[in-house]
């Protein structure tokens, strides 16, 4: 029996230690937001957060997360990170399919979290993982200065 | 009332809207629930498209899949211009199965695909609404005891200024149903579009950025199981013996199933499954460990050394062949026998996986009277079909629930995932969600054909184009997925698109076709269709013969253009804005393409380095497109942007290969897909149009192989005949 | 020291590490005779070596690219034309004493006969008993490419006269019994030191340098000597008994053909012996090699955070390097920037980067350990340069010293091992 801390809430779940971290999520809890891409951390659709680093919750065994704090796309957007993420994708209609976007999200939130106004180089080293097959990496890469760019004002005001 | 079933029917069951709106919901800031439009309230159905209660429930149908090329949005624009709604103001509820009312009109089957979306409605909801909208305004204007002329819409409210009386379409929706549909109701011109041409936020996009949007694979019911599956490694493998126990010994894991290899014909489309092994667990994990556990005993089949030489070699062969005459003008063999120069050329192209981001994925509750499966497809009624047949039920006996699909590219035209979610539930007595591993997903495809082109150009002593000669030798892609799409000599419309209507004036022009199946490998759709495959051929042969001629590849392509201004525009408009002319740093280049695909036309340049290593680096990508009137502008740029870059991704390093008998590539690692450190700067040039609106969903795909060949010609002098790149890297770090 | 030529009893210990000693009906003796020679068979890897890629087991016709050519394993199933279903106790003895086929040819040492000439009698005609219960599968491998001399088999006389033992296993009375069956699993049935030891110009081992590690088919076998540098001796015991198990541990992971020797025949043994093993391979003398097997002091490989960005002068680099790049893309989604799993192993400390090469370009899974750890492998989609850049900062940021692989390099070892 291991107890998670997700988003805030306190799970007691009882699945082998050795299970990835993504299918306790959406199998066993119902975060369903969180998704399967490949398995072999190639393509961060998987993305969450632990203890506010991003990682890719397909190759993370819930036995080492236990009692840490997990933040998965659902609660991201409680964050002043998150929030503004999850704005600056919507002004420039980021997600085609969408079905990366929430690991896309959770890296950016990750990055934001290290670095208030990322360079393009410090864009690419943090999301490089993130695969996008519709190609919206256009789009993320604006997103994200514009989501920068918004939490410098909120902060200044 | 017109008492043939057609989409723009009045349907007064309510039962289409009743059923579809149980399983799935998605709404902007209105929601509808099935509880509001089952309550018995007066329904107002005057076609397949549109529902309103008196309530003021208003319920738009979308026929297509939204498969992230914003269908959702678009196509309800389109029915809310006409009725005079906001989009604020409505529901979104995806079509039920049903090849008669939701039948495509270009492709006369209810499918999404072709980039046909809002070109095959452009028209046909627009009337569904205006004619929904004068229903209204009679049945107010009837109660009111005006002239209906008098009568103004706005935001799904009909308004007699005159008596300052207004009505909402909820109040009037029982009266509406007594007026007579307009058989051809009045269109808004286009200065009178006020939704049209805007850019609203998508209707799918925030539950996207939060995690709350709902794919197959995130489905759950009560009961729910998992399986995950393996097919025969092999094509047309056979399961000889399996040992169940290694897998039920896995905590979690409830059943083992065999499935038999069977093959399938659903009006037409025909579909072969390999014999298969799922578990069938309490969660994906118990699943895919129980299946890691098991070792099938494969007979590797009559395919067991099946390779990549077979399938060339084979085509290599064809290519000798002559074949059906696609298109002939003028005298070929004449033109080229007095020609002054002559080029000829072989390409080939690679077979292709889809590897959308969502692996296959379908949910399916079997029983012994019903069947309801949960899944995005782009074929509803013949998925419906499909799960029919392997349930042993009638197709009403099955529910679909079409959701969003995280991508598609062509995969979701195919049925195996239903097919077997439906067997595994129905041999495991419980609902089940089978989820394909990215491996099974990119192993077990139906790939994008491999091709082999021939050219033979002529050049006059001038250095003008005076003969062409295209041979296209593959396989038929419809003689499997819709067999009376064929020319009646069998010539394939799909394998030939592309290649019989360019853009070009050729004088002496000849285009054939040689059907040639590859051994055992399934062959699909993939984005681009037919055009892909051949705007790569042809637009990299222009160029070389551009080069040849010692022309510029943009004025050469001009000259060939004879009478397309639209092609002129967008070839002219590309050039500008990437500024052709100017000078690049050496190891660089820039290709150019122009094609016309599904409707529109599209000249894309790209732009590269390469480094000493040969490596290729994408500088910058310039678009311009021309795909008549517009819906949603933002969604068109965003169509482009992403179908150029996906198109570029493939033509870099795609390519499935197959290696005695079995696919090679099975994940990311090994079948690369461009990243956010790969991607260049994008640039989308709308062209302003009114004309009928153009394809865009797998347009920007189409163009952008030959920008990149040409891009690469034009840095290096390498000429890349065969895709992907990186299979030249050696001969482009020679000349780097 | 005196040594006793006295082989039973270690058999006699075997026997019992398979299964419970059963009743004395003669369905049984088979039964026991036939897991015996199953158990030996493993022990002894023949499956890794007489199984073709997607072939069938034991059918023979994998490739062996060696200096000289390329050599096809035989078909050692119990075909009567195509495998060894013709041959008497005597021929299987002579082939896995001598290196002589059945009809008198001499084989060549890829089939690791100075090893097996020590096992006992029994043991081999357990395994030959073994192999005949399987099914016959009628296959025929393709024939061998060998440069001249090397195609001239006669010329091995002159080989096994040098390099042949050609003597049973003895048993060094002064050692404890578990040392003695250490010593012949690692010997005899493991011939370990077909891959651990170097070979000479001649393709014979070199005894001087016994286990001290070697480059073969493109993988590097380490130094398993007791050194404490380049060695195993900072292994604990239940590290390398868990090792060989699994083949997992936290100085690295089995991959490549010590990833095959633990899937086919390391796991299979029993606890008992794999601690003898371990016993023994503590004893052999300590050898120095060229690869450190943890970090060395002064490295530049001090951890950093477990962030999603690179340090400074990494991300200065990250439009410079494809391999920085690459790094960025495929590889920190495991690994971070902070190398786990990576740092102390001698996948990396090598200055060839001759594993990490070949592990990135085919990756690995263990079923041993239950396919957990495990990596794909990324030939087909990056080019040589990108791969080449990719090991050289691996190393040099992870690792004792850079690697200064180039696109070319990366090409020839491609073309290595299978």
């Amino acid at each position: 029996m291991a107890r998670l801390q997700i988003n805030g809430a306190t799970h007691e779940v009882d699945v082998p230690e050795d299970m990835p971290l993504l299918w306790v999520l959406r199998d066993v809890i119902g975060l369903t937001g969180t998704k399967f891409g490949c398995g072999i951390a190639q393509c961060g659709a998987c993305t969450a957060h632990v203890d506010g680093k991003a990682v890719r919750s397909c190759v993370t065994r819930v036995g080492t997360v236990a009692d840490r704090g997990i933040t998965t796309i659902e609660g991201i957007g409680a964050t002043p990170h998150g929030r503004a993420l999850q704005n600056a994708w919507l002004s420039l209609q980021v997600p085609q399919c969408g079905y990366c976007q929430p690991g896309q999200i959770m890296s950016a939130a990750a990055l934001l979290s290290e670095v208030g106004s990322p360079s393009d180089a410090q864009i690419d080293a943090a999301m490089a993982g993130n695969l996008c097959r519709c190609c919206t990496y256009v789009r993320i890469r604006k997103a994200i200065k514009q989501a920068a760019a918004s939490q410098a004002t909120a902060q200044r005001t | 009332m017109n008492a043939r079933v057609s989409r723009r029917h009045f349907l007064r069951t309510g039962a289409v809207g009743a059923a579809l709106v149980l399983g799935f919901r998605l709404y902007a800031a209105r929601p509808a629930s099935a509880e509001t439009s089952t309550a018995g309230l007066a329904q107002f159905t005057p076609n397949a498209f549109i529902r309103i209660d008196s309530e003021g429930g208003i319920v738009l149908v979308v026929d297509k899949c939204e498969v992230g090329q914003g269908v959702y949005t678009s196509l309800p624009m389109l029915l809310a211009e006409e009725l005079d709604a906001d989009l604020d103001q409505v529901a979104i509820v995806p079509s039920p199965p049903n090849e008669q009312l939701y039948a495509d009109p270009i492709l006369h089957l209810q499918a999404t695909g072709n980039s046909t979306s809002v070109r095959s409605s452009w028209t046909e909801l627009r009337r569904a609404g205006a004619a929904a909208r004068q229903m209204l305004i009679a049945a107010a204007a009837a109660e009111w005891r005006v002239d209906p002329s008098q009568c103004r819409t706005e935001r799904a409210t009909v308004i007699h200024d005159g008596t300052r009386r207004q009505l909402g379409y909820g109040a009037l929706a029982a009266a509406a149903t007594q007026q007579p549909v307009p058989q051809d109701p009045q269109l808004k011109q286009a200065e009178q579009f006020k939704q049209i041409g805007k850019s609203p936020l998508r209707v799918d996009l925030p539950g996207k950025v939060d995690g709350a949007a709902q794919y197959g694979f995130d489905v759950r019911l009560p009961g729910m199981l998992f399986a995950t599956i393996a097919s025969s490694p092999t094509f047309g493998g056979k399961l000889n013996s399996l040992d169940d126990n290694p897998a039920r010994s896995i905590k979690g894991v409830r059943n083992v199933v065999r499935i038999g290899g069977q093959g399938f014909d659903v009006g037409g489309y025909k579909l072969h499954l390999d014999d298969a092994v799922a578990v069938v667990a309490e969660n994906t994990w118990a699943a895919q460990q129980g299946l890691a556990a098991l070792e099938p005993a494969w007979d590797r089949g009559p395919n067991a050394h099946l390779g990549m030489d077979d399938v060339v070699r084979a085509l290599e062969a064809a290519s000798d062949r002559g074949g059906l005459v696609a298109r002939h003008n003028g005298d070929v063999d004449k033109a080229l026998s007095t020609a002054a120069t002559r080029l000829e050329a072989r390409n080939y192209m690679p077979f292709l996986a889809h590897a959308a981001m969502e692996p296959l994925s379908c949910v399916a509750d079997a029983r012994e009277d019903s069947c309801e499966i949960w899944t995005a497809t782009q074929v509803q009624a013949r998925a419906q079909g499909i799960a029919a047949q392997v349930a042993g039920l009638p197709p009403e006996k099955v529910t679909l629930h079409n959701l969003i699909s995280g991508g598609a590219f062509g995969r979701r035209l195919e049925l195996d995932g239903i097919a077997l979610a439906v067997a595994i539930s129905k041999q495991s007595g419980a609902p089940v969600k089978l989820v394909f591993t990215r491996e099974q997903d990119i192993r077990h495809d139906l790939y994008r054909p491999f091709y082999h082109d021939r050219l033979r150009a002529g050049l006059d002593a001038s250095g003008k184009l005076v003969a062409w000669h295209h041979r296209i030798v593959g396989p038929s892609i419809f003689a499997r997925w819709a067999p009376q799409a064929l020319r009646s000599d069998g010539l394939d419309p799909d394998a030939v698109d592309g290649a019989i209507q360019m853009p070009y004036a050729f004088p002496n022009l000849l285009v054939e076709y040689v059907r040639e199946e590859p051994p055992a490998i399934p062959t699909a759709f993939w984005r681009g269709v037919g055009s892909t495959h051949n705007a790569w051929v042809i637009e990299s042969f222009v160029d070389e013969i551009a080069a040849v001629a010692k022309q510029d590849p943009v004025q050469f392509r001009r000259d060939l253009l004879g009478h397309a201004p639209r092609a002129l525009a967008v070839l002219n408009l590309a050039a500008e804005k990437s500024r052709w002319d100017k000078a690049l740093p050496p190891r660089s280049g820039r290709g150019i393409a122009l094609a016309y695909a599904f409707d529109t036309y599209l000249a894309t340049v790209v732009e590269v380095t390469l480094s000493g290593a040969g490596l290729v680096t994408l500088q910058r990508v310039v678009c311009a497109v021309d795909c008549g009137s517009i819906v949603h502008p933002d969604s068109a740029i965003a169509q482009i942007e992403g179908g150029t870059l996906f198109g570029l991704s493939a033509a870099l390093w795609n390519e499935v290969t197959v290696r005695n008998g079995r696919v090679e590539q099975g994940n990311f690692n090994d079948y690369r897909t461009i990243r956010i450190d790969e991607t260049p700067e994008v640039e989308v040039h709308l062209v302003s149009s009114r004309e009928a609106p153009g394809g865009l969903g797998e347009t920007g795909t189409v163009a952008a192989a030959p920008a990149l060949a040409n891009a690469i010609f034009s840095a290096t002098g390498y000429r890349v005949r065969q895709l992907p790149i990186i299979k030249s890297i050696e001969e482009l770090k020679r000349r780097a | 020291m005196r040594r006793i030529k006295r082989s039973l009893p270690l058999i006699a210990a075997f026997a019992l590490s398979v299964g419970p000693v059963r009743s004395a009906a003669a369905a049984d003796v088979r039964s026991e005779l036939l897991q015996r020679g199953e158990y030996l068979t493993r022990a002894a890897d023949c499956v890794s070596c007489h199984t073709a890629p997607d072939g069938e087991q034991f059918a023979g016709a994998r490739a062996f690219k060696l200096p000289f050519g390329t050599l096809y394993s035989p078909n050692i199933t119990p075909d009567a034309s195509t495998g060894i279903g013709r041959w008497s106790d005597d021929d299987f003895l002579r082939a896995m004493y001598e290196g002589i086929g059945k009809d008198g040819q001499r084989l060549y040492p890829a089939f690791p006969y100075p090893a097996y000439t020590l096992l006992s009698r029994d043991d081999v005609l357990a395994i030959k008993a073994y192999l005949f219960s399987l099914k016959p599968v009628a296959k025929v491998p393709p024939r061998n490419h060998l440069t001249f001399p090397f195609n001239m088999r006669w010329l091995m006389v002159f080989w096994d006269w040098l390099y042949n033992p050609g003597q049973r296993f003895e048993v060094d009375a002064s050692r404890s019994p578990e040392w003695n069956r250490g010593a012949y699993l690692v010997e005899a049935l493991g011939h370990c030191g077909e891959c651990h030891t170097p070979r000479n110009l001649l393709y014979g081992l070199d005894s001087h340098k016994k286990f001290a590690g070697a480059v073969t088919a493109g993988w590097h076998a380490y130094n398993i000597t007791p050194d404490r540098t380049t060695g195993i001796g900072g292994w604990s015991e239940v590290e390398l008994a868990r090792y060989l198990s699994t083949g997992d541990s936290p100085h690295g992971v089995a991959a490549g053909p010590m990833g095959e020797a633990v899937d086919n025949s390391l796991r299979y043994l029993s606890r008992e012996d794999v601690a003898a093993m371990v016993t023994y391979l503590r004893t052999i003398s300590p050898q120095t090699s060229n690869v450190p097997a943890a970090h060395l002091e002064g490295a530049r490989n001090g951890p950093v955070s477990a962030s999603r960005l690179p340090p400074a002068d990494e991300l200065n680099r990250l439009h410079a390097s494809a391999g920085v790049r690459m790094f960025a893309a495929a590889c920190t989604g495991c690994h971070g920037w902070d190398g786990r799993g990576l740092a102390g192993t001698r996948a990396v400390n090598d200055p060839e980067a001759t594993n990490l090469v070949q592990v990135v370009l085919k990756g690995f899974h263990l079923s041993a350990a239950g396919g957990r750890p495990n990596m794909p492998g990324f030939a087909a989609g990056y080019a040589d340069r990108e791969l080449a850049d990719l090991a050289n900062y691996v190393t040099g940021r992870f690792g004792a010293k850079t690697s200064t692989l180039k696109a070319d390099d990366l090409a020839k070892r491609r073309s290595e091992g299978d």
